[in-house]
């Protein structure tokens, strides 16, 4: 052979599509654009503060432990965009005044804790937003539950925002004092204003209309498969719906467009790296999230259980995966 | 064409970019080399056991190699001349096998062989000397495998087959021999689908061919119909549809079980190139000397069919097209580039299973670097088998191969549509072999 032979030998396939990581993250990163959109029309600044924020200390923290802490000489994947979906997620479920050292908490937690100190991407158990969140709202009780009123002082930085409750702490608070769900119908706002999002609730959450266009971005994108949104929100909305009929409570809509089911369903359930593989697993996980995130919002103590909901179904993931197997090709064949 | 919604199969598969650059170019014979190597293995199963010995004289079609075990398969001279040696060569595998080299003289046929081109449709044979016709002609699946094509026949008593089905699906990407064979040499498949209709005792066959050959589909269909029983039908653009069990069911919807053959289900599956052997060796008494070789790549300015005698170094056919080797060529697959084998260099002979070669740039060949599984699932949803390749990979590499066994990672068909689509281009399918063939060496163990 010639010395010149620079052929490469390697096994098939010798082909290879054309989607990467990059590619996945960064289009989810534009199915989230519309819901950023929104939060900035009825948040102002401060959600353009609290997005820029999350992003920067999120990418921040990823590069910072992979550069200096894990001593990577090269390839640092903070920038593959994972770490900016984790940021914004992030930010979506935090309120719009939320003080900047809170979600430089929140980030550490969810990109050092809840993603690197596993491994890095891929191999997180629990959704790193979700996880940051969960650690925010534990610590930081009282600035994580004060929401700004939205369409007020848009362009005003800062905590001194008017501040609102939002629909589902309404109708727990309200609950709890023993009124019945028609006496509190004046102080729900309608579904159209649920719908586009002039409700309170943390910033990327409320407006189910921008979540919407986002998520068939990503179904048109094949990003996501419609399975586990649908699913989520269905089994909430089957849920709630046996308590409605049996007792009145708040109906099924009203559970789906008020606090963040939405942005769960389509975007933190959907997280692949903390979703089951196969399409059956994929079904049972959001069945599984839906009627918890239910049970948390009618018997729990907490007014909203989205992330919860997910949080707990993300520990079952490994065992969904080792009993839940998609369809072999040839067994148990009836034509043969 | 037609848009209604056309057969595929469900399960599984992807789309890669077909780039077939050399769809339109016509089959061209190509010239005589100054030597051949024809390897003794060169089907599925035993090598041939060769017959001849140096300075024998031999004629195109003369016996050399004798398929003496019970998978195996004759091989005839494809040129006239005189044996050179009976040595070890360099083939497509970059390992050397035994392989009869045969130098060169003229081009003088075995006499009882039609060099004709008159179309013989009436089929005189009863179906067991058909069986013995293809295996003395020595007869393989040209789709790829090259498993001897007689032994499909050989059906015992309790097995009844009520179906041929004829692959000419072609659904790696760049590849076009079966393509214009489609278009070339229609009659001469049609009549070779009515000998193994009679060979396999059945009534119906269906060929299946991919909506990315409209001209081929048009083509077959409109010269099918002089043949009762024997159909065309157009299938969506997916791959692996070629492969036996997704095609089967893609055409009769019939699930061939896992580690069964489509025997099993009733069928018998052969390809395009092979009915076109078939109807040679029985029709015209003619071995299986040369076959369809496709060369291309994307670099190339040319590319060719052309028609290839069994045994021409591959070289040859990149001289005959009048180009050298493109600057930048870092890979040359023999056949595919979703299954093909990535070669070290074109001083390799053309064998009875080369479909084609294909030549990549850095570009092309260069693999990305794999970075984290992301759990994506696109390895699971895209596996045609239903498989998940992420866990076989992850287990095959820890060297947990009872586990790998017990997820039927012997199912695999190897088609690559897991390392294809993956976004993190893990290894996927490189670790699933390597637990494969530690799979089977423990099964060989354990008996």
């Amino acid at each position: 052979m010639d010395k010149n032979n620079r052929l490469v030998v390697s096994l098939s396939p010798h082909q290879e599509g054309d989607l990467k990581v990059e590619k996945i993250m960064w289009g989810v990163v534009i199915a989230l654009s519309p819901a950023f959109l929104a939060s900035v029309y009825f948040y102002g600044l401060n959600a353009i503060r609290v997005v820029a924020l999350a992003v920067i200390f999120c990418i921040g923290s990823e590069y910072i432990i992979q550069k200096f802490l894990l001593k990577y000489k090269e390839k640092v994947s903070a920038f593959d965009g994972s770490a900016a979906v984790t940021g914004l997620l992030l930010a979506f479920n935090v309120p719009g005044n939320i003080p900047w050292w809170q979600l430089l908490t929140g980030s550490i937690v969810a990109i050092g804790v809840a993603k690197m100190a596993f491994g890095g991407l891929g191999k997180n158990p629990f959704n790193p937003a979700l996880v940051g969140r969960a650690f925010m709202l534990a610590s930081f009780p009282v600035h994580m539950t004060t929401w700004p009123k939205p369409l007020e002082n848009v362009w005003s930085v800062g905590a001194d925002a008017v501040t609102s409750a939002t629909p589902l702490g309404i109708l727990k608070e309200g609950l709890k004092a023993g009124q019945t769900v028609e006496q509190m119908a004046d102080q729900f706002p309608g579904y159209v204003d649920m719908f586009i999002g002039n409700m309170g609730g943390c910033i990327g959450e409320v407006s189910a209309l921008a979540i919407l266009i986002g998520g068939i971005f990503m179904l048109y994108k094949k990003i996501i498969t419609w399975h586990i949104p649908v699913f989520y929100l269905l089994s909430l909305a089957g849920f709630i719906g046996v308590f409605y009929l049996v007792d009145k409570s708040a109906d099924p809509l009203f559970h789906i467009l008020a606090g963040g089911a939405m942005l769960g369903a389509w975007f933190m359930a959907t997280d692949m790296v903390t979703s089951p593989m196969s399409i059956k697993g994929q079904i049972l996980f959001a069945i599984g999230g839906g009627i918890l995130c239910g049970a948390i919002r009618i018997f729990g103590s907490y007014p909203e259980g989205c992330s919860y909901s997910i949080l707990i179904m993300n520990a079952f993931v490994p065992l969904i995966d080792k009993y839940l197997k998609p369809r072999r090709f040839g067994k148990e064949v009836s034509n043969a | 064409m037609k848009r209604k919604t056309q057969k595929t199969f469900k399960l599984g598969g992807v789309h890669p970019s077909q780039n077939k650059l050399s769809a339109n170019v016509p089959i061209e014979t190509l010239g005589l080399p100054k030597q051949v190597s024809i390897p003794l293995s060169q089907n599925l199963g035993a090598p041939a056991v060769p017959i001849v010995k140096k300075g024998d004289p031999v004629k195109v079609g003369t016996l050399i190699a004798r398929g003496k075990a019970f998978i195996s398969a004759n091989l005839h001279s494809s040129v006239s001349g005189k044996v050179f040696k009976v040595d070890d060569v360099l083939d497509a595998s970059g390992y050397k096998s035994k392989a009869i080299v045969i130098n060169v003289e003229g081009d003088e046929w075995e006499e009882s062989i039609d060099r004709s081109d008159t179309l013989i449709k009436d089929i005189t044979p009863e179906p067991g000397a058909i069986v013995e016709k293809i295996k003395t002609m020595g007869i393989v699946g040209l789709g790829g495998a090259a498993f001897p094509a007689h032994i499909k026949y050989m059906v015992g008593e309790d097995k009844k087959i009520d179906t041929l089905v004829v692959n000419g699906v072609e659904c790696e990407p760049y590849l076009t021999s079966d393509h214009r064979l489609m278009l070339e040499r229609a009659d001469e498949i049609l009549v070779g689908i009515q000998v193994m209709k009679k060979a396999g005792k059945v009534d119906r066959a269906i060929i299946g061919i991919e909506s990315n050959k409209p001209d081929a589909i048009e083509n077959m269909q409109s010269k099918a119909s002089a043949y009762p029983g024997t159909e065309v039908v157009p299938l969506k653009t997916q791959y692996p549809q070629g492969a036996e069990k997704q095609l089967v069911k893609a055409l009769l919807n019939r699930e061939i079980p896992s580690g069964k053959l489509p025997l099993d289900v009733g069928c018998v599956v052969n390809n395009i190139g092979t009915a076109l052997a078939i109807y040679e060796a029985v029709q015209k008494n003619k071995p299986l000397v040369e076959r369809v070789v496709t060369l291309t790549g994307k670099k190339l300015k040319k590319r060719a069919n052309f028609l290839v005698r069994i045994g021409v170094p591959a070289a040859m056919l990149l001289e005959a097209l009048g180009e050298e080797m493109p600057e930048n060529t870092r890979k040359i697959i023999s056949g595919g580039p979703m299954m093909g084998k990535a070669l070290n260099s074109l001083d390799i002979p053309v064998t009875k299973g080369t479909s084609g070669f294909v030549l990549m740039d850095e570009s092309e060949a260069r693999r990305r670097e794999p970075g984290n599984c992301i759990r994506c699932a696109r390895c699971v949803s895209a596996c045609p088998m239903g498989l998940e390749p992420y866990l076989l990979e992850k287990i095959a590499e820890k060297g947990m191969f009872d586990m790998c066994e017990a997820q039927a990672i012997l199912d695999c068909i190897e088609c690559g549509s897991c390392s294809y689509i993956c976004p993190s281009a893990r290894p996927l399918l490189d670790y699933i072999r390597y637990g494969k063939v530690n799979v089977m060496r423990i099964m060989r163990e354990r008996r």
